[in-house]
């Protein structure tokens, strides 16, 4: 148990130090997210958005930069031989899921404290739907993490990487995006926020995590032997 | 290998669908509202649930195969999924012909059932360039088969949050398919069920001989071959091995 959690506290610190010396996926995300931000700008030509709309672009956005930091989370353990160190510890091999889904929530922690503000600078009318909205997007991080890292997980042995974990996962997050865009759209609305199903749908994000949270870490350790 | 149970359930798939086909078109009512092209249903929807419950039946024998690792598990749930496929095509296929008929459009959006047999559809497609982009044939099978456990949980959560965006946008009353109809179209319903259902057993049953027989062939010849490695790749891309010891 003890041993665990020092394994887990060891290879998040592991990842975070990593990221922060190396900068391999961050930058990179937000980067990515601004620019698409610039590309709906015209996509869309609107200058101010909300509603339903304003849910969308803010949520297929993050969505892609999730994307960017999924495919690279186990970049390093393959590279530099990270499965083969934690197939000899002496720990429980779940624990390698749990520190990953939990490196990538925090990625994505950090990517939404920049993005989020600059979504609202570049498109909101008003800032009040941006506090109500610290559950749902925390809702959709639990989700993006236990899933994207049980699939980069499953890609990344694979010849096809790369192609593989947005061909994966977009059709397994589509409840979620269902549930967080549904949660959202009233939120940025222009008259202020609205709490239309705000509960509802927080419920099914908090099913939909729990789901993929005991499916990843059940079967996790199948994807590890060799 | 013994071909006698698939003889046996070939024959029982032929007549229940006769059959089935004959109460559609000789006995069961036309719809007062949408008249012979209500036909339809009877082959749509049987497909799609057929479809559904392989899916699950795959993720189920996925579970069997981490837990047992007999690659016979495997090669069930490999076939499950892939018939399930075939059958999803022919489900989005008739489904398209009866909204056209129905509704003028080949595609609606506002039908939720639709829509999320579309998604779980569009997951499972991406189930074969998962499982051939991994060489290792132990570590194809245990990936495919974690793989049709996440996509056996997803299944069932999709449908709610699709069936729950639309109802929250417009709420309406649900019956459920079966939920008005008279007794004669529910028992050609029902038998018409069973018939895909006996279909999807036969196509199983046939492609698990299939897979097993080329499984044998290759190692006998394998066995026969006095220089292995010069014909060591026969059957190269067969899916899912059929040895079965």
């Amino acid at each position: 148990m003890t041993s665990s959690l020092t394994a887990f506290k060891a290879i998040l610190g592991k990842d975070l130090r990593t990221e922060l010396r190396t900068m391999r996926s961050l930058p990179a995300m937000v980067l990515f997210a601004v620019t698409t931000f610039v590309i709906f700008r015209f996509g869309l030509d609107r200058t101010v958005l909300s509603g339903s709309l304003a849910g969308g672009v803010l949520w297929m956005t993050l969505l892609f930069a999730a994307i960017l930091g999924i495919n690279r989370i186990f970049l390093a353990e393959r590279e530099e031989g990270g499965f083969d160190a934690i197939r000899l510890a002496p720990v429980e091999r779940s624990t390698l899921f749990l520190a990953k889904a939990a490196a990538l929530f925090t990625y994505l922690v950090v990517l939404e404290l920049i993005v989020v503000p600059t979504f609202a600078l570049f498109f909101l009318p008003h800032w009040s739907g941006l506090v109500p909205l610290i559950p749902v997007l925390a809702g959709a991080n639990l989700g993006l993490a236990a899933l994207g890292t049980l699939i980069s997980s499953m890609a990344v042995n694979s010849r096809a990487r790369d192609l593989l974990v947005p061909l994966l996962l977009l059709p397994l997050v589509v409840p979620l995006m269902i549930a967080a865009t549904g949660a959202s759209a009233p939120l940025l609305e222009a008259a202020g926020p609205a709490y239309d199903d705000y509960g509802t749908w927080l419920l099914v994000m908090a099913l939909y995590d729990g789901i993929f949270c005991l499916v990843g870490y059940a079967v996790f350790e199948f994807l590890l032997e060799d | 290998m013994s071909g006698s149970g698939l003889k046996a359930i070939s024959i029982a798939t032929v007549i229940t669908l006769i059959i089935g086909f004959g109460l559609v078109f000789f006995w069961t009512p036309m719809d007062a509202d949408q008249g012979f092209k209500q036909k339809i249903f009877y082959v749509h929807v049987p497909l799609s649930v057929v479809a559904l419950a392989g899916f699950i039946a795959g993720g189920v024998e996925g579970v069997r195969h981490l837990r047992s690792n007999n690659s016979r598990h495997d090669l069930n749930s490999y076939v499950f999924i892939h018939l399930s496929v075939v059958f999803g095509v022919g489900a989005l296929l008739t489904g398209a012909i009866w909204a056209k008929a129905s509704w003028g459009h080949w595609w609606v959006w506002d039908e939720p059932t639709l829509v999320s047999f579309l998604i779980v559809f569009l997951l499972y497609c991406t189930y074969y360039p998962f499982r051939y982009a991994i060489e290792d044939r132990n570590r194809q099978a245990r990936y495919a088969s974690v793989f049709a456990i996440t996509a056996g949980a997803f299944v069932p959560l999709n449908f709610m949050a699709v069936r729950m965006a639309d109802t929250i946008i417009h709420p309406r009353v649900f019956a459920t398919s079966e939920g008005g109809l008279p007794a004669s179209m529910l028992f050609t319903f029902l038998v018409c069920l069973l018939g895909i259902g006996l279909l999807w057993l036969t196509l199983v049953k046939l492609e698990q001989l299939g897979k097993r027989t080329s499984g044998q062939v290759s190692r006998l010849r394998r066995a026969l071959d006095a220089d292995p490695g010069r014909r060591g790749s026969v059957g190269g891309r067969i899916a899912p091995s059929g040895e079965v010891r």
